[in-house]
């Protein structure tokens, strides 16, 4: 596959790994962090963790938008559901997300409630025209790259006078999250690997006033496994040399200025809110969107005057910590004992590109083995 | 004067459908078995017209499976529910070693199903019957309301006669032990995706789906007790499988990306979906552990055959307290294969 | 978050709607968030919609920067300073 195979390339990866080991400065500890759930899952599915030296290390951090999707809205989602006339569209990624006690989409749907799973918003779209009785409701989360879809589709409600749609908006933002994990205390990150996808939309200019503030490299990394691992080196070169600037490794798809449609689009359909709370993060300002006044007939929480109930997580869930990168997921008492991915207890479980997921499904087999090692030591 | 022959129209298998009393256990069911079932299986057993099949046994040791089908939608390139049906169930008897001996199959049709779609899925079980050298014997119809079955559900159920001296389990894998797979991963799981209306792909994939009893009886022939055990990755794909084998061996399993075969559109498929081939379904292909000294004469066995011609060594079985398979990538590092958790859904994440 | 893959222009279609293929598998998809899309072009494909073009040149460089840091020696491998 063209575009994707020439950046798995194993001989170049060993190459590039080698340089790495020889350009880390033995005294030093560098901790990157992936913003980016995508790329959190790449970095497990290839054992890209494997290439690096002991004191490179890969923090996982919160772009997984499922895993950062507060309890309660999941409810919502639930209860919009199970009104009988609304006829629910989601991605697939969020039908097993537990909301409060035990409940799921995917449970909703066996005790009998209309949701449907799509690929697009598109397909919420046709399904909304096809089934004039129904009220369709799309469920919209997602960074800044499923952001534009959401946008566009209500621009097509619009334009056909649709008036079976509307749209339950948990759009969230990526320089938000970024901000708040460094304003973190106890974070202790070095420099990012900026998300890919998010950065063909926003640019890289965004990152700018964040890599000046708090004075952290960002690189712009794309999605595949060399990518990131190029990514990973120009990081460790401008730790060496004191910088702490924006580049941008994923020059074939990001640009500085982004897509300027799929902004425009944004814009026009929505607005800051001016706080929402972050599963695992917290209440952040202007953290997420919400759909302007002008297109209040296509916002589901007004049409269905849904009031969020805000949801505690298990106690002894340290999600809040590992998705801030303070701790690792097997730090986490709860990891491997009541919570997987068949029985998650918190959100960085709940989807496949949650750091504990991750870790879960590809590389837990590395606890077992330093624990070997340590014992062996004894 | 002799009474008048009641007679009765023809199935219309053009435009009819299953009504209620087709399964009622009357005129109207017999009607089904008589211009439906009864020539698509073609068989002297089930032509006698009992409710039961009978048969000799022959000496040794039988093994018997069966299996539901539910799948849908019902037909599918390289495929329907019928073939399915048929080939999955030989397979399950085949994994043992044994030579399938007779299939039972019981329908449950929803009111309203076309009677010539029934018509085309007992032919296809005829046929793929037929080219396995089995019959299906006996069988059952139920009709259920409308509303209450997904078209139709059909259970096979089969027995087999496993060789003398065969002694095949789960639970026999040995650290040193190769993992040798037959064919490409990932097809038919993907072909019936395509079908799915809301995920909107086009391809050319066919379901792999296949009775793998000849080939299984020639990896038989050539590995004979170097054999350890074969098993077929259905649902949950290669990764169920191979952990279903680690668990109860008690081993851990290794295994390299690059070795494992998986078709150019397959991968494009699963790249779109976002879906791991590891844990995509398949319906005509196999998993074997031998013995090393046993495993070229195998793999060679398997080439030679038609459903073996892309038969891999894809790794080994080595001592893991932890049971877990563990999985080289093409990329370099390391990273575990595990069950697929929950329900096979893509996603945009 | 963000599954994107890079998939060819196979067809424009009208209405901002375009068939794209990857790798034998084909699939119709939006391209209303960028302009002048031709026949040939490759694409991010995101839930449905194309998000970005791929530049090919720049891909191109970034393949020979990779091969270029990998050979012990050679001076810098980076992308832009953005």
């Amino acid at each position: 596959m063209k575009h994707i195979d020439e950046y798995r390339d194993g001989a170049l990866a060993r190459a590039m790994a080698a340089v790495i080991a020889r350009e880390a400065v033995a005294a030093r500890s560098y901790r990157f962090m992936e913003f980016c759930g995508g790329h959190t899952h790449a970095i497990s599915r290839y054992g890209i963790e494997d290439l690096l030296p002991a004191n490179v290390q890969m923090i996982h951090g919160p772009g997984c938008p499922v895993c950062v999707l507060p309890i309660g809205r999941i409810d919502d989602a639930i209860h919009l559901a199970m009104r009988p006339e609304v006829t629910l569209c989601t991605y697939a990624d969020l039908m097993r997300v537990p909301a409060s006690a035990g409940h799921s989409l995917l449970k909703a749907k066996a005790a009998g409630a209309d949701i449907r799973m799509v690929y697009s918003t598109l397909d919420a779209i046709r399904i909304a025209e096809a089934e004039p009785g129904r009220e369709v409701v799309f469920f919209a989360i997602g960074f800044e790259t499923t952001t534009p879809p959401t946008a566009l589709a209500i621009r097509l409600a619009r334009r056909k006078r649709l008036t079976n749609f509307s749209v339950f908006c948990n759009h969230v933002l990526t320089p938000s999250a970024i901000r708040a994990i460094l304003d973190t205390p106890d974070v202790r990150v070095d420099g990012f690997v900026g998300p890919a996808h998010v950065s063909t939309v926003i640019g890289t200019d965004p990152y700018a006033a964040i890599a000046a503030a708090y004075r952290k490299p960002v690189v712009v990394a794309g999605f595949e496994p060399l990518d990131v691992v190029q990514a990973i080196l120009m990081l460790i070169r401008q730790i060496n040399e004191g910088r702490h600037e924006v580049q941008n490794q994923y020059i074939r798809a990001v640009t500085a200025g982004g897509n300027r449609i799929a902004q425009s689009e944004m814009a026009e359909i929505f607005e800051r809110r001016p706080w929402f709370e972050w599963r695992g993060l917290g209440e952040l300002a202007l953290s997420a969107l919400r759909l302007r006044e002008a297109y209040a007939d296509l916002d589901a929480e007004r049409r269905f005057d849904v009031e969020t109930v805000p949801a505690a997580d298990n106690p002894a869930c340290e999600c809040g910590a590992i998705l801030r990168g303070v701790k690792k997921p097997a730090e986490c008492k709860l990891f491997g004992t009541v919570c997987s991915p068949e029985m998650p207890m918190g959100s960085c479980m709940v989807s496949p590109e949650g750091a504990c997921a991750a870790h879960w499904t590809y590389g837990r087999f590395r606890d077992a083995a330093k624990a070997g090692a340590e014992s062996a030591r004894v | 004067m002799t009474a008048p022959r009641l007679r009765t129209r023809r199935l219309d298998l053009r435009d009819g459908r299953v009504d209620l009393s087709h399964g009622a256990g009357g005129r109207a069911t017999a009607q089904l078995i008589d211009e439906i079932f009864r020539p698509a299986f073609d068989n002297p057993m089930l032509d006698r017209g009992n409710d039961q099949a009978e048969f000799s046994v022959p000496a040794g040791r039988m093994v018997m499976s069966t299996d539901a089908y539910v799948i849908s939608p019902l037909f599918f390139p390289g495929g329907d529910i019928g073939s399915l049906a048929v080939h999955g169930t030989i397979n399950d008897l085949a994994m043992a070693g044994a030579q399938p001996l007779h299939l039972a199959a019981s329908y449950i049709i929803e009111e309203g199903f076309p009677l010539g779609d029934l018509q085309r899925i007992a032919a296809s079980m005829g046929r793929a019957a037929r080219e396995a050298g089995i019959a299906i014997v006996t069988g059952d119809t139920k009709v259920v309301e409308r509303g209450k079955g997904d078209g139709v559900f059909i259970t096979t159920t089969g027995i087999g006669l496993v060789p003398r001296g065969l002694d095949l389990s789960g639970d026999r894998a040995r650290p040193g032990d190769r993992i040798i797979l037959s064919g490409s991963i990932g097809d038919h799981g993907v072909a019936i995706m395509s079908l799915r209306s809301n995920l909107g792909f086009d391809t050319e994939i066919r379901s792999d789906s296949a009775a793998l009893h000849g080939l299984v009886a020639d990896m038989v022939r050539a590995g004979g007790p170097a054999l350890r055990l074969m098993r077929d990755p259905t649902r949950g794909g290669l990764a169920a499988t191979l952990n279903e084998i680690a668990q109860q061996s008690r081993v851990g399993i290794m295994i390299e990306e690059d070795a494992i075969p998986v078709r150019e559109d397959v991968a494009a498929a699963c790249e779109l979906l976002g879906l791991d081939p590891l844990t995509v379904a398949n319906e005509g292909k196999l998993v074997a552990v031998v013995a090393s000294e046993g495993a070229d004469q195998v793999l060679t066995a398997m080439r030679a055959h038609p459903n073996g011609v892309q038969a891999a060594l894809i790794g080994r079985v080595i001592a893991d307290e932890q049971c877990f398979v563990q999985m080289k990538t093409s990329f370099g590092g390391g990273r575990i294969v595990d069950w697929l958790a929950g329900e096979q859904l893509p996603r945009i994440c | 978050m963000c599954l994107a893959i890079p998939i060819r222009v196979e067809e424009l279609l009208g209405d901002d709607m375009a068939r794209v293929m990857l790798g034998g598998v084909s699939k119709v998809i939006s391209i209303a968030l960028l302009e002048d899309v031709r026949i040939g072009d490759y694409v991010l494909l995101h839930a449905g919609f194309a998000l970005t073009r791929l530049d090919q040149d720049e891909a191109a460089r970034t393949l020979a920067l990779m091969h270029e840091a990998a050979v012990p020696g050679l001076a810098v491998a980076e992308g832009d300073r953005a």
